[in-house]
């Protein structure tokens, strides 16, 4: 199914103000989070790898919204977005962050390898494609269980042209596993274009040749995620039928902080950031007057605030001891 | 003669032998054009050769070798980027079943080379900083080289393109832009298989490849202040391994440290090793010892990684131990 002629608003979803207030709340933690990370690595208090969400916000928080706490979800190593909206802590995040002890894998597995088991959070995987398998495993126990959770696995555009990728989908749909695939293709992987690397750039229609049902949707636009993923997610938990839905969005950055982007035009990014998706949501809670100018501005004052906290207990927490190294490879 | 980055190096090594060879073509992620590879490293060969011959592909490790791997059979000479060595784990299949097998079972030649770019310090975390050269080294059919100066680099590089078996070039991340030494212009060939003394000794002989030979220098020049005499042997090539080197400076020398950054189990150190005991025990005055990284995967934190690395204080006590036997 293509992207609708209507473009889906916010009184074609059933979501309560405050849920709303809360969901926008969440896409400006991670703008925030995200500006403050790129901060800190230009300040060399971050090193390695670092991959901002900026621009994706809308498609991680509105599929959360559209799931339930019990879903797993997992992503690539573009993870800090996913991992926000699910619930980690911006303190474990940006401790992790800062490879400290206090981070959520210790410092072991830095900005691309985040989990928080607890909030059903499974990971960020530094393999394109690497995890596409294992939403399946996730997937197939749950149905062995009969528990009634689905697996939202989120991958970029590059994914695709993974073996793994049709492998998984091929399976899921076989196995009737209660997967829900969601590509974020930013058009993008690294410096090549979409359209270079696959050589049929509606990703959604892939669902075709596995015999499940394809959407593509807007990914600046949080409501058509929130109903795309809920409707998805719905069919996956009444009749085990997977999905496949393509978020079209874009990264505002670099692939990572090491990255100027010359690739793209500044016209094409001007473009983009002019659908900024945290504009979409603001405009359309003022309209429904859900909030206030006034709101907007207490709520970024409060998030900052929480995020300059979060670098605070990064810096003042400790480096892992060091025979931390040798624990946990086994169980 | 010119002094050239380790990196540098690599990226003449292929241009020259574009130049000489229009069999030799490259493929990989992101390498064609302005980007040039995730480390630059082909940057401006779109512009010099072309399209047809500097190849962006998909996200497709196991295509991007198994489509070098037939090109090669038919005579083509492929040259395959791992953007991360990392991710040869997606081509494995076609590398040790494909590759590896293709001259035994009917005589298929495959003149190809896969960069892997490896290593850690880098602070990339567990999944882009490892050691994969044992895997490979572990298969038949597969040479495995490991360059640790610009000089070995460019001569390594050109002597596996020339190859007529499949070969992975482990390049050093760490090294690239951390090392410079003399390179002479045009092409030259470093032989697979041969090992190179990179500083010679008396006392205790150090045996290993890489970034660690760096350390193992740092180590020597260190412990000479100290009366300790230490010879650092490179071993270049993995596979096939210089035998007759090692066990000649065994030998003459009788107390043998093998080095690795790679984990300990099944490492490279561990051939080495079983290979003096079998063959140069009656020279040895003191048991083998083996300094690699410990089993556990890389970890992401500055200080962690620091200390999974073996490093100069580290090395330099084992050998001022082994010194003292
Ligand atoms: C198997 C594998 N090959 C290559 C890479 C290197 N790499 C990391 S991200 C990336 C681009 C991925 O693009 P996409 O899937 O579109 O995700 P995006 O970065 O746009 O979120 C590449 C090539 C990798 N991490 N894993
Ligand atoms: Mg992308």
């Amino acid at each position: 199914m293509a992207a609708k002629e209507k473009i889906t608003g916010i009184n074609d979803v059933d979501i309560p103000a405050d849920k709303l207030r809360q969901m926008y709340y969440d896409m400006l933690m991670i703008r925030r989070l995200e500006e403050k990370s790129a901060q800190m690595y230009q300040q060399g208090k971050i090193s390695g790898f670092c991959h901002l969400y900026v621009g994706q916000e809308a498609v991680a928080v509105g599929a959360v919204a559209a799931l339930s706490d019990d879903d797993y979800v997992m992503t690539s190593y573009r993870d800090h977005g996913l991992a926000l909206a699910r619930g980690m802590t911006p303190n474990v995040l940006m401790a992790e962050l800062y490879g400290k002890a206090t981070g959520c894998s210790k410092g072991k597995g830095g900005s691309m390898h985040l989990f928080d088991v607890e909030k059903n959070f499974i990971g960020g995987y530094g393999i394109v494609g690497g995890h596409l398998p294992l939403a399946i495993g996730y997937g197939f126990a749950s149905k062995y269980r009969k528990d009634n959770r689905v697996t939202a696995c989120f991958f970029g555009d590059g994914s695709v042209a993974q073996g793994a990728f049709h492998e998984s989908l091929n399976m899921a749909a076989l196995w009737e596993l209660p997967v829900v695939f969601i590509c974020e293709n930013n058009m993008y992987g690294m410096g090549t274009h979409v359209k270079r690397a696959l050589a049929h750039d509606n990703i959604y229609d892939q669902a075709q040749a596995y015999d499940m049902p394809g959407y593509q949707l807007i990914g600046n636009n949080i409501f058509d995620v929130y109903l795309k993923v809920k409707q998805a997610g719905d069919l996956a938990r009444k009749t085990g039928t997977p999905t496949l839905i393509e978020a079209r969005t874009y990264r505002f950055r670099g692939h990572s902080m090491s990255d100027p982007a010359t690739y793209r035009t500044k016209e094409e990014v001007d473009e983009q950031k002019g659908k900024d998706c945290l504009t979409v949501l603001k405009d359309a809670l003022i309209k429904e007057k859900i909030c206030k100018e006034d709101e907007f501005k207490e709520m970024d004052s409060e998030i900052k605030k929480i995020v300059a906290d979060s670098v605070e207990f990064s810096e003042k927490s400790p480096e892992p001891p060091l025979d931390a190294l040798y624990e946990d490879v086994f169980v | 003669m010119a002094e050239l980055l380790y990196v540098d190096a690599i990226s003449q090594a292929m241009w020259e032998e574009m130049e000489r060879d229009p069999s030799v073509f490259i493929l990989g992620e992101d390498v064609a054009h302005e980007f040039g590879g995730a480390f630059k490293i082909t940057k401006g060969f779109s512009k010099k050769f072309g399209d047809d011959r500097v190849i962006n592909t998909p996200i497709s490790e196991s295509a991007i070798v198994g489509s070098s791997v037939g090109a090669a059979l038919e005579g083509l000479r492929p040259i395959a980027e791992m953007q991360f060595s990392s991710f040869i784990s997606c081509g494995f299949d076609q590398l040790v079943n494909v590759a590896g097998k293709a001259y035994y079972r009917w005589g298929g030649k495959v003149p190809m080379v896969v960069r892997a770019p490896y290593g850690g310090g880098i602070h990339s975390g567990p999944f882009h900083s490892s050691c994969e050269e044992a895997y490979f080294v572990h298969t038949p059919g597969l040479k495995v080289v490991a360059p640790s100066t610009a000089y070995d680099a460019k001569g390594l590089l050109i002597a596996s393109i020339r190859d007529n078996n499949p070969v992975i070039y482990f390049e050093h991340k760490y090294l690239y832009r951390r090392i410079r030494d003399e390179v002479p212009e045009g092409p030259y060939v470093v032989p697979l298989g041969k090992a190179d003394i990179k500083r010679p000794g008396d006392d205790v002989l150090v045996i290993t490849y890489g970034a660690m030979v760096h350390v193992a220098l740092e180590s020597a020049a260190k412990l000479e202040e100290e009366g300790i005499s230490v010879e650092v042997l490179d071993l270049r090539s993995l596979c096939p391994l210089d035998t007759e080197m090692i066990l000649e400076e065994t030998s003459k020398i009788g107390k043998v440290i093998v080095l690795h950054e790679a984990n300990r189990s099944c490492g490279v150190g561990a051939e080495v090793s079983s290979i003096i005991s079998e063959e140069a025990f009656r020279y040895l005055e003191a048991p083998i010892v083996r300094l690699t990284a410990p089993d556990t995967p890389v970890p992401f934190s500055t200080p962690l990684e620091n200390y999974y690395l073996p490093d100069e204080p580290r090395v330099s006590q084992a050998i001022r131990d082994l010194f003292d036997y």
